[in-house]
């Protein structure tokens, strides 16, 4: 059986600069993946990639069995996959629920139901409905953008540095959401700085150096493993880096 | 007394025209983000395509209440709406959008845009010829209300139907799921498009809609005063700019109050100054407003504030 969301071989960037080179990832139904490397490693250019906002100039994008290179974002909304990116992830001068009403767009009825159903995962958000997106906090704003991402209860969630920025609080607050999300049956491939922690709660990670496939493990012996940090990031160990060096393009 | 209300009267039927004209010049650079220096001939290819209607076609009908025109400029203005939303479409697919597409700055497409208005006027000159022409002839009364204030019942029609379109427009923005996804890809086309919203279909919506807004605001324009081929750049193009700016670019509440204090400047400069410079009034507002505050009246960190 095919997985969920296979990329094979990937090959991207931007213009005629290419950032990433034959990179393959799996992601199966339900797992959470984490893609950890070094600053300029390609990581968000491959997200980018899969969700089609830069063009994959070799190798296939596949969702579900179907291949899905280069089709638009939008149509990979259509398809079941979404995606959060890193920064201006929310719509400033919407309210919380007009934010969250854009990211069911697609949806011709239940809108008002589903905004409810994904206000009861962020209580912060829900007494809020009606402020401009502008006015709330980096962690605020990342639950919107979450919650915005699972409008159309997607299969896949596609995360760029979700805790980036955030305070130790903050993250574990927005990882302890992604576990959820996770128990609610989405698969989730996500880029994290933040090593040591979302390497804790991943089952399985990749390590992306200089835009090529490094390594992969499952999340945990990951983390215990002292040659990843040592090896591919530049560390003594993943524990010693945290929330210091895998950030990047 | 009575010649400044007079005036501030004349400059509210004026300033109706402007606004109308800078809520779909503003609405136009919300969404797409470049300033379309064709707004102001498009604005006047809609009142040449009401008059190809209304009187080249002779579609008059009898006269609408007491306003000056017949039951004809309705679906003549309707005409023109059609016509300048298919040409607005038209320049940005095959124009605007290559452009985009290329990555092209906002420079770029604004000059673009300006050659646009150039050949746009040139049409209308080749077709309609260079005198001023006008709906009709015939002579329009005005009413008289208390203290010796007149105005004339097409000019209350300005008003009133600028107010019901500001209305509308709001309405659009704020309480429909276009409207919305407007605002939403105004805010950030990328992540719209990564919402799943189809970007290019909103832009092209809200072309259409800009464009409706243009015509009728040509349309009464012509109404107002006379169809002048070269009315965009005369009388029209800086008028609007300062009304946006005025008002906070990208909101067009602002713009119509702009459009009003621009309209209201300029009529009642003439109580002091020779009318001969009072088109220079946008201009001298203009420069105030970017010194004083160039992020105009209404103009906030995010757009369609208020």
């Amino acid at each position: 059986m095919s997985p969920l969301l296979e990329v094979e071989d990937v090959t991207a960037g931007y213009g005629s600069v290419m950032i990433v080179h034959e990179v393959s990832i799996r992601l199966e139904a339900g797992e959470l993946v984490t893609i950890i490397g070094p600053n300029g490693a390609g990581k968000s250019t491959l997200l980018k990639a899969i969700f089609g906002l830069l063009p994959v100039s070799g190798g296939a994008v596949r969702l579900s069995g179907d291949t899905v290179t280069d089709e638009a974002p939008s149509r990979m909304v259509r398809l079941g996959a979404s995606f959060v990116p890193q920064t201006d992830n929310v719509f400033p001068s919407l309210t919380i629920r007009e934010n969250l009403e854009m990211g069911a767009y697609q949806r011709a009825r239940g809108v008002a139901e589903r905004v409810d159903e994904v206000l009861a995962l962020f209580p912060e958000l829900s007494e809020r409905t009606g402020e401009q997106a502008a006015r709330l906090s980096g962690g605020q704003r990342q639950a919107l953008a979450i919650a915005r991402a699972l409008m159309l209860d997607p299969k896949v969630l596609l995360l760029d540095e979700p805790t980036a920025a955030l305070s130790p609080v903050r993250r574990q607050e927005i990882f302890g959401r992604l576990m959820a999300i996770r128990e609610g049956g989405v698969a989730l491939l996500m880029v994290e700085q933040n090593a040591r922690e979302a390497l804790a709660i991943s089952d399985r990670a990749y390590v992306l150096v200089d835009g090529r496939n490094a390594h992969e493990q499952p999340g945990p012996e990951m983390l215990a493993n002292p040659e990843v940090g040592r090896l591919f990031l530049g560390l003594d160990s993943i524990e010693d880096g945290d929330g210091r060096d895998t950030a990047g393009a | 007394m009575t010649e400044i209300l007079q005036l501030i009267i004349i400059g509210m039927v004026v300033g109706s025209i402007i606004g109308l004209g800078a809520m779909g010049l503003t609405l136009t650079f919300g969404v797409l983000k470049f300033a379309n220096f064709a707004h102001a001939d498009l604005m006047t290819l809609g009142m040449y395509l009401a008059f190809f209607v209304f009187v080249d076609l002779g579609v008059v009908g009898p006269h609408v209440g007491p306003f000056s025109f017949g039951w004809g400029l309705i679906p003549a203005a309707l005409f023109a709406c059609v016509g300048v939303a298919a040409v607005s479409v038209a320049a940005d697919r095959f124009v605007f959008r290559p452009l985009r597409g290329r990555g092209s700055d906002f420079l770029n497409i604004a000059v673009a845009s300006l050659g646009i208005a150039i050949a746009l006027q040139a049409v209308i000159q080749a077709i309609w010829g260079s005198a001023p022409l006008r709906y009709h002839s015939e002579i329009h009364k005005a009413w008289t209300f208390a203290g010796g204030l007149k105005i004339k019942p097409d000019q209350i029609l300005i008003i009133g139907l600028t107010l019901a379109m500001a209305v509308g427009l709001y309405l659009l923005l704020h309480r429909t799921r276009l409207g919305t996804a407007m605002r939403a890809t105004s805010d950030n086309a990328a992540l719209a498009e990564a919402s799943g919203i189809e970007t290019e279909r909103v832009r092209v919506a809200t072309w259409v809609i800009a464009a409706a807004m243009t015509a009728v605001a040509g349309v009464l324009f012509a109404l107002q005063s006379q169809l002048r081929f070269d009315a965009g750049f005369e009388f029209l193009l800086l008028p609007m700019f300062a009304a946006v700016i005025l008002g906070g670019i990208g909101n067009p509440w602002g713009a119509l109050v702009g459009g009003l204090i621009v309209g209201i400047s300029q009529e009642l400069s003439t109580e002091w100054i020779n009318t001969g410079f009072k088109p220079a009034v946008p201009f001298v507002l203009l420069i105030v407003i970017l010194i004083v505050r160039p992020r105009g009246i209404f103009g906030s960190e995010t757009q369609w504030s208020t």
